[in-house]
């Protein structure tokens, strides 16, 4: 039996880049440009997910988090993209 | 003749659209909770509006994968009229039983007024007593109803006559102005390919009573009334 291992997964759900964002718009029309910060140019938000996952390994952990974010629609893939960074293991 | 109206944790139009079922078109409905493995005996099912789950992740995500919603798909796939208002079309958009998405309204706002819905097809299980390009008084309220689908899902929906209900102005026209939350083409509602799943974000329990209209109209009972007549012709 393979020992497993527990990793930091973070998931960030955004929308596509043809989709607006009107939240990451508004942070930089109405906070960020009004107050001086000129030199941002785009903001775009998006939703982060922080897991704790048991797998084998790094890849292992990337692979089973990605088919569960299809499997359960953690994002919607008409407006949405998802991107899995394994960020730490912890043996 | 039995109807389904689903109950979510968070539902909160479910005994609105049972009142209307039951005191005003008298027909039998009950509310059935999330968790009923069976839904068998019901000829038809109405996913009601309201905030399932508290809206987390998404409108509608967590709640599309509860226990009835396999019984719910079942009745979608037989060809029984499922509707989702509000809440209920998220769920629907979420379990993959409608296209789409819809998304947060473009002015970060929760909105919460009145509109007028074009009739853009009378050939869903909802609509059949509806004239075509008549138009309904209706409330919306919700924060995400901004619907969107990508170019060439749109052009199919267009072709296949699936999309059922768009926002307009006083004389029928597709307005910016008229647009409540930025919703694609101004789509307020859909349906599958058969036309008997359908969805729409405005609220005909709501304005299923004069008395509940500013319009003095009763409009919204088109949809429901329109439900019963597909059940009777079946």
């Amino acid at each position: 039996m393979v020992a497993l291992n527990r990793y930091m997964v973070n998931v960030v759900i955004e929308n596509k880049p043809l989709i607006r964002d009107p939240e990451g718009e508004t942070i930089l029309r109405d906070l960020m440009i009004k107050n001086g910060a000129t030199y941002v140019k785009k903001v775009r938000t998006a939703k982060l997910l922080e897991l704790e996952v048991e797998a084998e390994n790094e890849e292992h952990a990337k692979k089973i988090t990605d088919a569960m974010c299809n499997d359960l629609r953690i994002f919607n893939p008409v407006v949405s993209l998802c991107k899995i960074t394994v960020t730490s293991g912890n043996k | 003749m039995k109807i389904a109206v689903t109950v979510f944790p968070g539902s909160n139009c479910d005994r609105d659209t049972l009142h209307i079922l039951k005191n005003i078109l008298k027909v039998d409905a009950d509310l059935v909770w999330h968790k009923e493995p069976d839904l068998d005996r019901y000829d038809a099912a109405i996913l009601p509006g309201g905030f399932s789950y508290g809206d987390y992740l998404r409108g509608g995500v967590i709640a599309a994968f509860s226990p009835v919603m396999k019984q719910v798909k079942d009745m979608a796939r037989s060809g029984k009229p499922v509707l989702g208002i509000c809440n209920g079309f998220q769920i629907l958009v979420e379990a993959g039983l409608l296209p789409g998405a819809l998304m947060t309204n473009i002015s970060l706002k929760f909105v919460c007024r009145w509109t007028k819905l074009k009739i853009e097809s009378r050939k869903t299980a909802f609509t059949n007593l509806c004239e075509t390009g008549s138009i309904l008084n209706m409330p919306i309220a919700h924060h995400q109803g901004r619907f969107f689908v990508g170019e060439e899902e749109l052009k199919k929906l267009i072709d296949s006559e699936q999309v059922i209900f768009s926002y307009v102005d006083d004389a029928g026209v597709k307005t910016k102005e008229a647009n409540p939350n930025g919703s694609l083409q101004n789509i307020a509602g859909v349906c599958n390919e058969e036309g008997n799943v359908v969805g729409l974000m405005p609220h005909p329990e709501r304005s299923s009573e004069p008395e509940l209209s500013p319009y003095l109209s009763g409009d919204g009972l088109l949809i429901f009334r329109s439900m019963l007549n597909q059940l009777k012709r079946a």
